[in-house]
């Protein structure tokens, strides 16, 4: 069976002083820095009356956002939304601030775990968490995970999947260039099965930091 | 813009500081402790000065000069406040505070003329390098300005811009692969010191921390570099000073300069050293793993789980026969085009009840698949056997009769089968049947319902063909 590594990971959480939560987490040299705002009050014209409103804003490193990073935000806001239980505060706002340290491919995939683990140093409440894992696949039809800039650059498509803790059920899918449904598939399993790694980096991260009293 | 602070606190803040003490323990000029770390990418950085964070950015593109000055290149220095920063900074929107602290960050770095603009030139009017800095604020605990200074400088400093060759009229700008990238030239370091002043100018505090800052009379900056020469002085807030306390600052500025001067070129040094040795740098090698809060894992190896392989979920498997009887339908299709029709009709299941009865449905039970999955052995025997007067064998004989049928199917002899199923079933069938043709066609729907099988993949194909035989009946 043909094997694929994903990157280094680290993280630390509670990195920044002013949020409630934040974490700074890279994937081998990708690094994106997420603080949380929240349970927080809300702006009178983005109030909703039954539950929270999430807010992502999304900061790219080099001049002001335009429409990829708006696609972005969607995205990464989209993903939250399915997993905070935005019905316990309602009347109030969660803003998350993702800042882009430095992109070295699988840009969303680090994005959503980085404000997944910002958002459990938050202590916000959650049905569920979120993994995602990027693969891309070469001209020769290998797939290859967690690819970086230089390999999904050159790759004929490039997908991102975010999974839930629970079912590991599929909460985001985002794809782009050409593959068969076979490949997508083949793909799917793959990043389910990378996300379980994931999975396990949130536990350890999480009991090392509670080991201690 | 400033935090709100309670009045008990702000008087305990300022009774803290007029007897001389500070409450994170500093004393009077003491800064706090800074951190310069770089990124893999060139003229990426990061810097702490205590709590406060701030991340910066160079960047650079070939573009036309200004008129009035064509033979220059353009430096533009552009300090974000994040809203991660502090929840008081909202996004978009140029506070009057972030114009100030931009501002000043121009006049000390732009206009101290600190990096060599007519080295950026290019084709003189024609093509001139635009340097950018981007700054963002990641963490607001004051002194952001002090912050961002040495975050900028330290930034330009790192950054790298694209080697140009100039031959002819052709210009070409070489890839960071293609030519070593070269360093801008910059003539000197300007870093900002900031002093803030309490109680009509009584007590002075190097590097105010975000607290300090809410509850000071106002502040004073002196930007200065390494060669005493001043580069931007500026004085705000509601005080007025001597020109001994201005002599005094300048004083304290001097020292301090020096001392941040030299934490930046160790930090570029040991940047460089670290890559011209090839190891490792950039942020994720400088984290501070021994954080209990911070925590990492090594690389992992996934395998590549292969979708023909079926080893997938259940679900999947679901579609790949899916997929499989979709194939044997366009197969088929291409070998008869009535099985088009076939189809259409399994498909489009209102159409059924144009056969005649025009009640309910019973063409596709349920019970259909369970019995074909009792009995697909009898059917065999069935078909070798001659018709039994039983009734059980009957059935059977219905039910390979439907089969034949289908079996018969890419011959297109469609009447002649549905002939043979509608005799035999009329002479079984006990019940009075006022009309002939009512008759067939409950009979046949009866014939319909045992479609004989060989395995699951089968019971599909063989409905499809009961329901094209149902509309062929129809017009009888």
């Amino acid at each position: 069976m043909e094997e694929s590594q994903i990157r280094e990971i680290s993280c630390e959480q509670s990195v920044l002083s002013k949020p409630d939560g934040s974490s700074d987490f890279s994937q081998g040299d990708s690094s994106v820095m997420v603080g949380v705002y929240g349970p927080a009050d809300v702006k009178q014209n983005k109030e909703i009356l039954d539950r929270a409103t999430i807010e992502v804003i999304f900061k790219p490193k080099i001049g002001l956002p335009g429409v990829r990073e708006k696609a972005m935000e969607k995205m990464i806001s989209n993903t939250c939304q399915a997993i905070i239980l935005t019905t316990m505060h309602p009347r109030s706002s969660i803003t998350i601030v993702v800042q882009v340290v430095q992109d070295a491919g699988s840009l969303l995939s680090c994005c959503i775990n980085a404000v997944c683990l910002a958002l459990m140093d938050a202590g916000i409440s959650m049905k569920c968490m979120v993994a995602a894992v990027s693969c891309a696949i070469s001209e020769d039809g290998e797939v290859i995970l967690d690819p970086t800039l230089k390999v999904a650059q050159v790759a004929s498509s490039v997908m991102h999947f975010a999974f839930e803790s629970k079912e590991k059920d599929v909460i985001l899918s985002s794809t782009q260039g050409m593959c068969s449904p076979d490949q997508y598939l083949s793909c799917l399993a793959s990043c389910q099965e990378a996300s379980d790694k994931i999975f396990t980096f949130y536990r350890t991260s999480a009991e090392r930091r509670f080991s201690k009293t | 813009m400033k935090d709100i602070i309670s009045t008990a606190e702000k008087q305990f803040l300022l009774s803290v500081i007029s007897n001389g003490k500070r409450l994170d323990g500093r004393d009077t000029y003491d800064y706090r402790k800074i951190r310069i770390t770089f990124g893999t990418e060139k003229g990426c950085c990061e810097v702490q000065l205590g709590n406060t964070r701030v991340l910066a950015q160079t960047s650079c593109e070939v573009v036309k000069p200004s008129a009035s000055r064509p033979s220059e290149g353009s430096l533009q220095i552009n300090l974000e406040l994040s809203p991660m920063a502090s929840p008081s900074f909202e996004p978009g929107r140029m506070s009057s505070y972030g114009v100030e602290l931009n501002r000043l960050l121009e006049r000390s770095v732009r206009e101290s003329k600190a990096v060599d603009t007519e080295s950026l030139c290019i084709v003189v009017g024609e093509k001139v390098w635009q340097v950018r800095v981007d700054l963002h604020a990641l963490n607001f605990d004051g002194n952001l300005l002090d912050c961002s200074s040495i975050a900028a400088i330290a930034s330009l400093h790192h950054f790298r811009r694209p080697e140009v060759t100039v031959s002819g009229e052709e210009v070409t700008v070489h890839s960071l692969e293609d030519r070593e990238p070269v360093a801008l030239s910059i003539h000197h370091m300007p870093i900002c010191i900031t002093f803030a002043f309490f109680q009509e100018g009584k007590y002075l505090l190097v590097d105010p921390t975000g607290g300090e800052e809410t509850v000071m009379d106002g502040c004073m900056v002196v930007c200065m570099n390494v060669h005493r020469e001043l580069c931007t002085v500026q004085m705000t807030g509601s005080m007025l000073l001597l020109k001994d306390q201005l002599s005094r600052c300048c004083q304290i500025a001097v020292v301090k300069v020096s001392e941040i001067t030299d934490v930046i070129t160790t930090a570029l040094e040991n940047d460089a050293k670290a890559r011209k040795e090839g190891k490792k740098f950039g942020f994720a090698e400088s984290k501070v793993t021994s954080r209990i809060t911070s925590s990492n894992i090594e690389k992992q190896t996934v395998p590549i789980k292969q979708h023909s392989e079926g080893d997938g979920d259940d679900s999947w498997d679901e579609m790949e026969e899916d997929q499989e009887e979709e194939e044997a339908g366009k197969m088929k299709r291409n070998g008869s085009n009535e099985m088009e029709s076939n189809n259409m009709v399994n498909i489009d299941r209102p159409g059924v009840g144009t056969i005649g009865e025009g009640l309910q449905n019973t063409w596709v039970l349920p019970e259909e698949e369970s019995e074909d999955e009792e009995k697909p052995s009898t059917v065999e025997t069935g078909a070798t056997k001659a018709a039994v007067p039983n009734h059980a064998a009957s059935e059977m004989q219905r039910k390979h009769s439907a089969r034949k049928g289908v079996k018969d199917e890419d011959s297109g002899s469609e009447e002649e089968e549905t002939m043979i199923v509608s005799s035999e079933t009329i002479q079984e069938s006990k019940k009075p049947e006022p009309i002939v043709q009512q008759g067939e066609v409950l009979d046949l729907s009866l014939a319909l319902k045992n479609p004989s099988s060989t395995g699951p993949a089968g019971q599909r194909k063989k409905g499809k063909g009961a329901g094209r035989k149902k509309q062929k009946m129809g017009p009888k």
